[in-house]
């Protein structure tokens, strides 16, 4: 775990090791199944995404309407199979931003410490003793929902709980002898945190990546559930199972589908992040969401 | 020890005074405020100019920020911009809904979390516990609108024993609350039992293993005592804390639960004030819930310090 940089070997290794254990086989396979139906998708679906139709309102799955239609007798199996694409997009710009500030400056602030270090870890504090929903509403409601908010908005106050973890991961390798050396070359901080604490700190940042990338899509789902996110026509997970509660009784499909597609991928991420924690050596069990 | 304690409380009142600070600024820098949001399209020249004189909107920001503070600290949260009403009526009853729901999932979830958690331990690796691991990380993972959604397909649609949504007004007695509250305290005790549970689960294994429980071992203490005596006085420590992230979360995080029961609490009164700007609230509610998680993780390690005598010199020393 020394030296500059992990080699390619360290990352092929670790890609092993997570395929070698059931869950991470299972997760990573989820993960690349939903990225490449949401990558090629456009061309998957069978109807237009928006079509409206009073005759084909609420119907069950059938030949025709693979999954159903909806309440507007939008067809279920294209809005499903679209559905993900916002979600997806936004949150895999928003969690590598993310794990770079935070990761960054948590690293920065567990190298030099002293009253900078006092005085953010206090601002973190209080952010992170505020719900993640009032801060996001605060914003959105404020700016707009659309993605140029909600990729900026989520890649901050996602990345604040990452100081944390960075910092502590960096406080255990600082005390180490080799940074002593370092300093004791005469290397700088730049250098030091380049070649000596990041490649040591970096399995704990994959892990944390991965976490926040669910927590991220779960977020992003509640907002778009809760008519803050994607705005309609436009297929989401989260939107089409607002849209569809109110006729759950009597047209389950169109809301039990999405819920699957949903929790698959997110079970699928948990999965693999679970693996890799367990591949690099990082305890991820006591985290709650933020 | 007691040098120890101030120090966290002051550190404890530190956060809560920058939450203060931050939310404050936060809702200056934003461009709008509670006339343009009155007022809306008319939000222009006099009629504007009066609303801000009303609502003494046109004063400096600082001296607005220190008669929050002082009326906060003298009892006094002051005023809803909208409605008019003073806001501890409105928070008050809301705030006591969500203690009702929070109290619930509590009991629903903390003998659940801790028998479970700590079964698995004991039967680390066998059917038991891959069964209760994948399912905390399946009740963890899943959103809250998804095993909210299923949960009333299944039970108010389907079977139809339990009402699926609260129709009890904001202000009505707890009493009224039953049985509506039943769904929504199972979908939070769901996901709080799942994190709590991997916790217990993480840290009994870590004890199971350690040298004194494999000496009492040696020594012949039975598997019954050895267990209660040695393990799990030890294991259940770092529970507390966790516990305590679980209560903040539960009393300040669960809009989306709230928004699909349509419970009248914090949460809901939260989305709504924010969609009408009605700041005044907005700030309110922020403040009470920092207060109220920083209380609790003051509390959580007060407690593990009471609970453990070596952190208390080892933290003093170190500080």
């Amino acid at each position: 775990m020394t030296g500059p940089g992990k080699t390619s070997a360290h990352w092929r290794q670790v890609l092993r090791d997570v395929v070698a254990r059931p869950s991470g086989a299972v997760g990573l396979a989820l993960v690349l199944l939903h990225l490449a139906l949401a990558a090629s998708s456009p061309w998957l679906a069978t109807h237009d995404y928006k079509a409206v139709s009073t005759t084909l309102m609420l119907l069950p799955p059938g030949s025709d309407h693979w999954f159903g239609t909806d309440h507007l007798g939008r067809d279920v199996f294209t809005r499903t199979l679209l559905g993900g694409r916002e979600a997806l997009l936004v949150t895999l710009v928003a969690t590598p931003v993310a794990v770079l500030w935070g990761g960054l400056l948590g690293i920065y602030l567990g190298l030099v410490g002293g009253r900078l270090d006092d005085v953010l870890m206090r601002v973190v504090d209080a952010l992170l003793s505020l719900p993640w929903i009032l801060k996001m509403l605060l914003l959105i409601v404020t700016f707009g929902t659309g993605m140029a908010v909600l990729i900026p908005t989520l890649a901050f106050f996602y990345g604040v709980p990452v100081i944390r973890i960075a910092r502590a991961a960096a406080h255990n390798v600082v005390a180490r002898d080799f940074v002593l050396a370092a300093r004791a070359r005469g290397h700088g901080r730049l250098a030091i945190i380049r070649r000596e604490l990041l490649p040591n700190v970096l399995d704990a940042l994959m892990v944390e990546g991965a976490m926040r990338w669910s927590w991220m899509l779960l977020a992003f789902s509640s907002l778009s559930f809760l008519g803050f996110g994607v705005s309609p026509p436009t297929p989401d997970w989260g939107l089409m199972v607002a849209d569809a509660r109110s006729y759950l009784p009597i047209a389950p499909w169109a809301g039990l589908f999405p819920i699957v597609a949903l929790s698959s991928l997110i079970i699928g991420i948990n999965l693999a992040a679970d693996a890799l924690a367990k591949a690099v050596g990082v305890d991820r069990a006591q985290k709650a969401p933020i | 020890m007691f040098k120890l304690i101030v120090r966290r409380l002051l550190l404890g009142l530190a956060t809560v005074g920058l939450v203060s600070l931050i939310i404050f600024g936060a809702v200056e820098a934003l461009p709008g405020d509670a006339c343009t949001a009155i007022l809306q399209q008319d939000a222009q020249g006099q009629r504007l100019a009066n609303c801000r004189a009303e609502l003494g909107l046109d004063r400096p920001a600082w001296s607005r920020y220190g008669q929050w503070v002082g009326g906060v600290l003298r009892g006094d949260l002051g005023v809803s911009t909208h409605g008019a009403q003073p806001i501890a009526g409105i928070v008050g009853a809301r705030l006591q809904n969500s203690l009702l729901l929070g109290g619930c999932a509590l009991a629903l979830g903390l003998p659940l979390a801790f028998g479970l958690g700590i079964a698995a331990a004991l039967q680390r690796d066998r059917w038991l516990d891959v069964t209760v691991s994948s399912g905390a990380i399946a009740a963890m993972t899943i959103p809250e609108f998804v095993s909210a959604t299923v949960l009333i397909l299944v039970f108010s649609a389907w079977l139809g024993w339990l009402p699926g949504i609260v129709t009890v007004s904001a202000d009505a007695p707890w009493t009224r609350f039953f049985p509506e509250i039943l769904l929504p305290a199972v979908v939070l005790a769901m996901v709080m039992t799942a994190h709590i549970l991997r916790t217990v689960r993480s840290s009994m294994i870590e004890v199971l293993d350690g040298e004194f429980v494999r000496m009492a071992t040696l020594k012949g203490v039975p598997h019954a005592p050895r267990v209660l005596r040695h393990v799990l006085p030890n294991a259940l420590l770092p529970a507390i804390n966790v516990v305590a992230l679980t209560i903040a979360w539960l009393l300040g995080g669960v809009v989306v639960i709230e928004t699909v029961f349509n419970y009248p609490g914090l949460g809901r009164l939260t989305v709504t004030a924010i969609s009408e700007r009605d700041l005044a609230v907005v700030q309110t509610v922020a403040l009470i819930v920092s207060a109220l998680y920083v209380a609790i993780n003051l509390a959580a390690d007060l407690l593990t310090l009471v609970a453990n005598p070596r952190l208390r010199t080892a933290v003093t020393r170190a500080s």
